[in-house]
């Protein structure tokens, strides 16, 4: 029986193996920053000590099964009833005491040293921070990203510079939800009742290998459109980080270009969008008020609406019908727009760049 | 199954499961209610694997598959799970001590019907507007936002079926304590009893929290209560600690009994006794002490801090000391034994390996800065599937076989359980064994969906081919229920013929009186001891005298019904935040405790003093099964 159900496992062993580690952008086995790798290492740990422990169980058990076994002419034997062994059951106890010492000295320390966030408060002479900090806003299916010592607001896509601490505060506004980048490090949850800190870094050089863009996912389900719920990573060298940020900062109302777009720009006041979506980086209204993402910069997104490719027919789409790509959005459920109108308006958007 | 009922015609038939309050009969209930929510929640189980088959499908749409995952995780731990063990519990517990019925057979009846009633309460909700959607933990933020009623029948259903369960958890701690033959000391009561008595001092102490916050989160949702509404100075961090409080301990609520179950079964396969006896009963108490001290490693990324996450990490790795050596000392059980390897044993040794491997990923995720990385993914998924399929489930599928002679008087086909084996068990290994690897490429539990382009398309593809394994499995065990019961040959007392413990004393099925004298205990592996030493039968503790039985009575499912009734009332008040009130709903809320209450009004005022059936009966029955050993 034991032989029937071993080569179906090696057979799911050499499947995954050909499957690879998954994504470089998104999956935790191929970790991109000093965070990630550190739980890696204890993933390797914890795994070698389990497989350590599998292989004595499994061996024990195979022996048991090959040796004792009844056979043909044994059908009347009665074994001899043993009460037990004081020694071997010290030996079981022991072992295994041993072992979770080994694990739980890494996971002490690890716990202490990944939740120590004492340099998130350091200031230089003049009194500003030396390391940058985020905050983070989780909302039904929207991400907001505010950069408090910097005077910036993104949204859903979230740029960070490389080799480098980055923490972050985070928070939820309506419902639990969970920020999660896998290959940068574990999920930390956004309560609706107090804020939660914690800090990531993103490698230089794995950040080349994903393209630059690693994947951001909602952990905690949050309604229909949990899964829907993505946001996306652009980790950049420092300088280009810097560069970014000054464009960010320096960004005034963004000049329609065209006619087609100016137009837009019309219908995007008429239809009273800015009453929720603010078109420039540096918002002043309050958290409360900006119930919906940050548009500045939006033709620089990487998707639309967190996860459909950038392009302006799925704008276009997802204005028109929101409700059919994140059922339970609190947008509106279908526009009551003409086709000439969502034209315009995607025109408008997606000239809504703070950089080129 | 009775063959007095079935003298009498179906109507007959059906009022005698409604009144009884015999153990056997309760176990039977048990196992069909339980046996059919576990159906249901298949159904959803496959609802999600092919809605997951594949990236972006739309099988079902995303709210639906938010209802039938929440549907499938509540129904299989709280509808399905407790209530199939309870039948084992039922079924065998009371012949193991050696005591005629549990020590409140009325109220083992009421819990079966709260439970029941609650458990339709529940479902009720697909056909009246939509099932819960919150997940089985019904987190509080998430679950005050859902619309309409779906988390109503939740916190209803929930709340009345657990009042079954604890009623059930201190009947059973009464029964042990009290209901002990002459002789049957504690540390001579069979594995199971002893497991049985671990977990239903858990149930005692793990039910109220959960009544508790159910209540609370009831109030918020029905009467506008502001426990958890943070802009009112509420908190739903509580609602997680309430929630785990409760939810780490049901996890031992549910696994330990399986063990129970294993040690039965693999002495009885290997011919030999338990290896270590009293270090398994001490390991069960200490797991069940332990799984009070760490709840909180569900809630590592909640933000506890570093010293709480520490402290929890620690403690939950402690668990792993004693669940290994309940694993060694079943192995050297079967070490040196005479191994029969029957459908029980199969599933038994099907067990160890599955449930070692879920065990040790557990041990994984104590390691808080990497739980960081698995919790809330199909890892996650994948360890406590590992545990409660690979544990619970192969415990309930093995008891299936090895009790249906002592329940039903007929023995499962051996050949047809093997076959349920060989697709179940590779199928349960594809299924989950995957989703570990699923979880660490980044794919969080409970989506609706996934996109394509990462990395997770063959992962979640073989997943769902192994479910379709599992679920021709199940149906092939459906199949061999109906064929054996329709076959119905008769088996005699200990069919398996290496039974230990006293319930293979008895013939299967044993009279509704279970033993004609209370039997004496000369120890251990009770059964075993007297048939080595050449007896027929259980020597009898006391001289063969009148024995009193209770009367049936209608009383608990009236009472079930009218808390039944008082949901709906209390669901459709006027106060209630989805702003759908009925006039009605007070009326019937008055109403239906109205039933309740004063039929426990009528319980307390009417005496029943049950029956005696006289010894002249019992001399009667000498010759036809109804003997004492």
């Amino acid at each position: 029986m034991v032989k029937k159900w071993r080569p179906g496992l090696s057979l799911l062993f050499l499947m995954l193996m050909l499957a690879g580690c998954g994504e470089p952008y998104l999956s935790t086995l191929r970790p991109a920053g000093e965070v990630a790798e550190r739980q890696y290492q204890l993933l390797l740990l914890s795994t070698g000590i389990m497989v350590f422990v599998i292989s004595v169980v499994v061996i024990i058990f195979i022996i048991v099964l090959i040796r004792f076994r009844r056979t043909k002419g044994k059908e009347d034997y009665i074994p001899e009833q043993v009460a037990g062994s004081h020694k071997l059951e010290i030996i079981w106890t022991t072992i295994p005491v041993i072992l979770l010492l080994i694990l739980a000295v890494p996971t002490l320390a690890a716990t202490f040293e990944l939740g120590d966030l004492e340099e998130m408060e350091k200031v230089d002479k003049d009194g500003n921070r030396e390391s940058l900090v985020v905050n983070v806003r989780a909302n039904l299916y929207w991400w907001e990203f505010e950069y408090p010592d910097l005077g910036i607001i993104t949204s859903q896509d979230l740029v960070v510079p490389t080799d480098e601490k980055v923490f972050f505060n985070l928070k939820a506004s309506d419902v639990k939800h969970s920020f999660w980048v896998p290959a940068a490090g574990g999920k930390i949850d956004t309560n609706t009742d107090n804020e939660n800190s914690f800090y990531l870094v993103f490698d230089n050089d794995k950040a080349n290998e994903a393209g630059n863009i690693f994947y951001g996912k909602c952990a905690e389900l949050c309604g229909p459109s949990h899964a829907y719920m993505d946001f996306k990573v652009k980790a950049l060298p420092r300088d280009e980080f810097d560069q970014w940020v000054k464009a960010m900062q320096e960004a005034s109302e963004v000049k329609p270009v065209s006619e087609k777009a100016k137009r837009g720009e019309e219908i995007f006041r008429e239809k009273n969008c800015l009453a929720c979506h603010a078109v420039s980086p540096n918002d002043p209204r309050p958290e409360n008020a900006r119930t919906a993402p940050n548009l500045a910069d939006f033709g620089n997104r990487t998707r639309v609406a967190g996860y459909l490719e950038f392009n302006e027919e799925n704008i276009k789409e997802w204005i028109r019908y929101p409700e059919k790509f994140k059922p339970g959005n609190l947008m509106y459920e279908k526009a009551d727009l003409t086709e000439e109108e969502l034209d315009l308006l995607t025109e408008y958007l997606i000239n809504l760049k703070v950089t080129e | 199954m009775s063959t007095v009922a079935s003298k009498k015609g179906i109507g007959a038939f059906i009022w005698e499961y409604l009144t009884t309050v015999d153990h056997k009969k309760i176990a039977h209930l048990y196992l069909a209610a339980g046996g059919f929510f576990f159906l249901l929640g298949g159904l959803e189980a496959m609802f999600i694997r092919i809605q997951l088959m594949k990236p972006q499908n739309d099988f079902i749409s995303e709210q639906l598959f938010n209802e039938v995952m929440t549907m499938h995780g509540t129904t299989m731990i709280f509808l399905a799970a407790m209530p199939l063990l309870f039948a084992y519990m039922n079924a065998v517990v009371p012949l193991q001590i050696g005591a005629r019925d549990v020590a409140f057979p009325f109220m083992n009846a009421l819990g079966f019907w709260l439970f029941f009633l609650g458990g339709i309460f529940l479902n009720l909700s697909w056909f009246l507007g939509g099932a819960p959607d919150a997940g089985w933990t019904s987190y509080a933020s998430l679950s005050m936002r859902s619309e309409g009623h779906g988390i109503d029948f939740y916190l209803l259903g929930v709340q009345i079926s657990g009042f079954g369960t604890l009623m059930s958890g201190i009947n059973f701690l009464a029964t042990i304590i009290n209901m002990r033959a002459p002789g049957m000391s504690f540390m001579r009561m069979p594995m199971f009893t002893w497991t049985t008595f671990v977990a239903s001092s858990l149930i005692l102490l793990a039910f109220p929290p959960l009544t508790i916050s159910v209540f609370l989160l009831m109030f918020d949702r029905l009467f506008g209560s502001k426990f958890f509404d943070v802009a009112m100075g509420g908190n739903t961090i509580i609602w997680e600690h309430f929630f785990w409080i409760f939810g780490h301990p049901e996890v031992y609520i549910l696994i330990l009994p399986a063990f129970g179950i294993f040690s039965e079964i693999v002495p009885t396969f290997s011919r030999k006794r338990l290896f270590g006896y009293s270090s398994m009963v001490f390991a069960t108490i200490l797991i069940g002490f332990l799984g009070f001290m760490v709840w909180a490693h569900h809630m590592f990324t909640t933000g506890l801090g570093n010293v709480a996450n520490a402290i929890f990490a620690v403690a939950t790795m402690a668990i792993a000391v004693p669940t290994g050596i309940k694993i060694f000392n079943w192995l050297f059980t079967m070490w040196g034994g005479n191994i029969k390897i029957t459908v029980p044993m199969l599933w038994a040794l099907g067990f160890i390996p599955s449930f070692v491997i879920g065990g040790v990923t557990g041990i994984m995720q104590a390691v808080a800065p990497l739980d960081y990385q698995l919790h809330d993914t199909y890892f996650i998924v994948a360890h406590f599937h590992y545990v409660i399929v690979g544990g619970v489930v192969f415990a309930l599928f093995a008891a299936a076989h090895f009790y249906w002679p002592k329940m039903f008087g007929t023995q499962l086909s051996e050949k047809l359980g093997y076959w349920t084996f060989i697709f179940f068990f590779p199928g349960f290994h594809l299924t989950f064994f995957v989703q570990h690897f699923l979880g660490l490429m980044g794919m969080p539990r409970r989506v609706a969906t996934f996109l394509p382009g990462q990395g997770l398309d063959a992962g979640n593809y073989i997943s769902s081919i192994g479910a379709f394994l599992m679920f021709i499995g199940v149906v092939l065990l459906l199949i061999n229920i109906v064929v054996t019961s329709v076959k119905n040959k008769k088996v005699a007392n200990d069919p398996w013929g290496d039974g230990r413990t006293m319930e293979w004393a008895l013939p299967s099925p044993p009279p509704y009186y279970n033993f004609k004298q209370t039997p004496l205990v000369r120890g251990l592996d009770t059964w075993w001891l007297e048939k080595m030493e050449g007896n027929k039968e259980l020597p009898p503790a006391e001289p063969l005298k009148d024995i009193h039985m209770p009367n049936n009575s209608i009383l608990p499912f009236i009472i079930s019904s009218g808390l039944f009734i008082a949901a709906f009332g209390a669901m459709y008040s006027p106060l209630n935040v989805v702003g759908d009130g009925k006039p009605w709903g007070v009326p019937v809320l008055i109403l239906g405790l109205g039933i309740m209450f004063g039929t426990m009004l009528l319980r307390s005022l009417l005496d029943d003093y049950g029956y005696y059936i006289p010894k002249e009966d019992l001399v009667d029955d000498e010759g036809k099964g109804g003997r004492a050993g």
